[in-house]
């Protein structure tokens, strides 16, 4: 096996790879058509009509958040550095319970299509609604370019292409393809692909794991001691193999965890979600699959990970073209030859496609209902005036991220570290905002705008001045060192001080809460009266 | 998504009048008295895991049975929790918070709490079924 890998750059046969993606890009676009029929007001093209059910829901959000970085990311870092891949899915499991316990019921009540419909709801509408949109953009775009530049290095090795030409392609074709899906679907096609892709990848993963645990008589001990054997000591089984390196590392390390568990609960694609089932029960039923789904599939990728960590090992996956994000695909073509390979990296493909969908068709809807439709034209559009917008946004949105993708495919950007900075981004800028303004009657206008842009400025600022941008070898300017935060990830710092600036701009000011719209907002959030109905064809 | 003609718009009034009304005030507090302790909890309880796995890496790698370590008893149990504190919330709100909330919505569609409807006893009985 290892021979082979090093004779050929490329594992498996392209033409079985592209076929089985082929096959799911062809049922994808044909459901998308049917979907396309029921496309008619802006509630069709942002929330599907608020007709999907709550365990279609569960799966199409666990479609959007089971990215690239879920499946490859993590069950390589599990492979290669053990028991520190496995703190990430943790962090990605238990942040749900935040957005169970305190957000998506909230939200659904009282929000007709985006993030800034609740943030705005008792404040001044222009500025908030700005600033909520302009976080959504920041936190769509970081987790956009993640998955683009993730393509890219995937298809290097599962597509048989290399070269900086043949991915800039493969961006620019995974980029075209999402337009359409967006376009054409709106919300309820981009939902049926997200459910789809969910399946499959929760197929795939459980076939993949009771394959190795075959391999070990169905023993965990046996197949850690696998991979013991395999990467030749036991670290691979203890935590700090990856963050237990210095004092800095360990600080890096809890920032990322605090970043994981407060960041889903702001993500502007998750949250968008809530709003394309009927009711708010619906939508506690679909976190609940959700929490289900996600979290089984986290218990999949430990043994896929130390299956690969057991049966690959470190050190051929680590050679591989597209290094750690191997250790998956290596996995099955050592476990099932070409077929099974072909199938998980169609999944692996079919993922990056369904996510970029979910980010696109988010960030267009919040573009065109929160700046076009409310703040540029304060409410007077034209009947569908705000979707066509919406579309337009969603083909400008795609060329930003195919172009920024391809360049981030070149500058070789870590794609754990992008989706991590995203959720970095959604915890420091949107998630205290969302609870100030659910729960505390005092927050104002002015809390609302220190807190997001505020959140915004300090995590992207502490960004700059890491050692992720300069300073170290494997910066993105390594010749340069401005570096003087020490972090990689912001989390330990820009969340409290989002938290702080949302307090002291509220207690800072003379403006009064707007008593009669807090008393709207609480009581729609916990009743549900007046929230929006499902669409009736 | 215009409404259906015969469903009036709640007043600004009608809101302030359900929003001060005991069964709201109990409905507010039975949600916070789960949502909030319990986040405060899972989040300690993350924490600790955390804290444990960054500096307490001996007791972590302490082996427990095979090649089984605490470390990965604490991790596996951090699944275990999570999946029971969803169970306990959607038990929670249907017992607890949903009834009253179903009942308040039926209400506020009647508008039972606009101004001059309160005399006449109509949703009396309901602040004690709460």
């Amino acid at each position: 096996m290892p021979d082979v890998l090093a004779a050929d750059a490329t594992i498996g046969n392209p033409a079985v790879n592209i076929s089985i993606f082929g096959a799911f890009v062809l049922v994808t676009l044909a459901i998308t058509f049917k979907a396309s029929r029921n496309n008619k007001s802006a509630a069709d093209y942002y929330a599907a009509g608020r007709t999907i059910t709550g365990q279609q829901n569960g799966l199409a959000i666990a479609g959007d958040y089971l990215s690239a970085a879920s499946f490859l990311g993590i069950a390589g870092a599990i492979a290669v550095y053990g028991y520190d891949g496995f703190l990430y899915s943790i962090g990605f499991l238990v942040a749900w319970l935040v957005a169970l316990l305190l957000v998506a019921e909230l939200m659904r009540n009282t929000a007709r299509f985006t993030m800034a419909d609740v943030l705005a709801f008792r404040m001044r509408q222009g500025p908030v609604r700005t600033a909520a949109a302009i976080s959504t953009l920041a936190v769509s775009l970081f987790y956009l370019l993640a998955q683009m530049s993730g393509a890219g290095g995937l298809v290097a090795l599962l597509l048989g292409v290399s070269g900086d030409l043949a991915e800039a392609l493969v961006v620019a074709l995974v980029g075209a393809l999402m337009i359409f899906y967006v376009l054409v679907g709106g919300m309820r096609g981009t939902t049926w692909v997200q459910i789809i892709k969910a399946s499959l990848l929760i197929l795939g993963a459980l076939v993949m794991t009771l394959w190795v645990l075959g391999e070990y008589g169905f023993n965990l001990s046996a197949l850690l001691g696998g991979a013991v054997e395999s990467a030749g000591n036991e670290s691979v089984l203890n935590p700090g193999a990856r963050y237990g390196v210095s004092d800095v590392s360990k600080l890096d390390f809890i920032s990322l965890a605090l970043a994981l568990v407060l960041g889903t609960a702001g993500l502007p694609h998750v949250l968008m979600r809530f709003y394309t089932v009927p009711t708010a029960k619906d939508a506690r039923r679909s976190v609940v699959w959700a929490i289900w789904l996600i979290g089984i599939f986290y218990l999949f990728s430990l043994v896929i990970g130390y299956g690969a960590g057991a049966l690959v090992g470190a050190e051929d996956i680590l050679a591989a073209p597209g290094g750690v994000n191997s250790a998956a695909p290596l996995l099955a073509f050592e476990l099932g030859g070409t077929v099974l390979l072909g199938i998980i990296a169609g999944v692996a493909f079919a993922t990056i496609l369904a996510v970029v969908a979910g980010l696109t068709i988010t960030a267009s809807a919040s573009f065109a209902h929160d700046v076009y439709a409310s703040v540029i034209k304060k409410g007077d559009v034209p009947p569908n005036g705000e979707v066509k917008v919406a579309r337009i946004t969603a083909v400008v949105v795609g060329a930003i991220s195919i172009g920024l993708g391809i360049l981030a495919l070149q500058a070789g950007l870590n794609i754990a570290f992008l989706v991590a900075l995203a959720f970095a981004v959604a915890a420091s800028a949107n998630l205290p905002t969302i609870l100030y303004t659910l729960f505390w009657k005092r927050f104002t206008t002015q809390g609302a705008l220190w807190s997001i842009y505020g959140g915004l400025i300090v995590c992207i600022g502490l960004i700059i001045f890491s050692p992720v941008v300069s300073g170290a070898e494997t910066a993105m300017f390594s010749g340069v060192d401005f570096a003087w935060f020490p972090l990689n990830n912001p989390g330990l710092v820009s969340i409290p001080a989002s938290f702080l600036l949302g307090w002291l701009g509220t207690v800072m000011t003379k403006e009064k809460p707007n008593e009669a719209k807090w008393a709207e907002l609480e009581v729609r959030a916990f009743t549900g009266i007046g929230a929006e109905k499902a669409v009736d064809h | 998504m215009t409404p259906p003609p015969d469903r009036r718009l709640l007043t600004p009034e009608e809101y302030r009048a359900a929003q001060d009304s005991p069964e709201f005030v109990e409905l507010k507090k039975r949600f916070r008295s789960f949502a909030f302790p319990m986040t405060v909890a899972f989040l300690a309880w993350y924490l600790l895991y955390v804290l444990l796995s960054t500096y307490a890496v001996d007791f972590m790698s302490t082996p427990v049975f095979g090649n089984v370590n605490v470390g990965l008893l604490f991790g596996l149990a951090q699944f275990v929790t999570t999946f029971v504190i969803t169970h306990l919330y959607v038990a929670h709100a249907n017992k607890r918070t949903d009834p009253i909330a179903d009942e308040m919505r039926d209400r506020l569609e009647a508008h039972e709490f606009a101004p001059g409807t309160t005399t006449d006893g109509a949703h009396t009985p309901g602040s004690t079924r709460a």
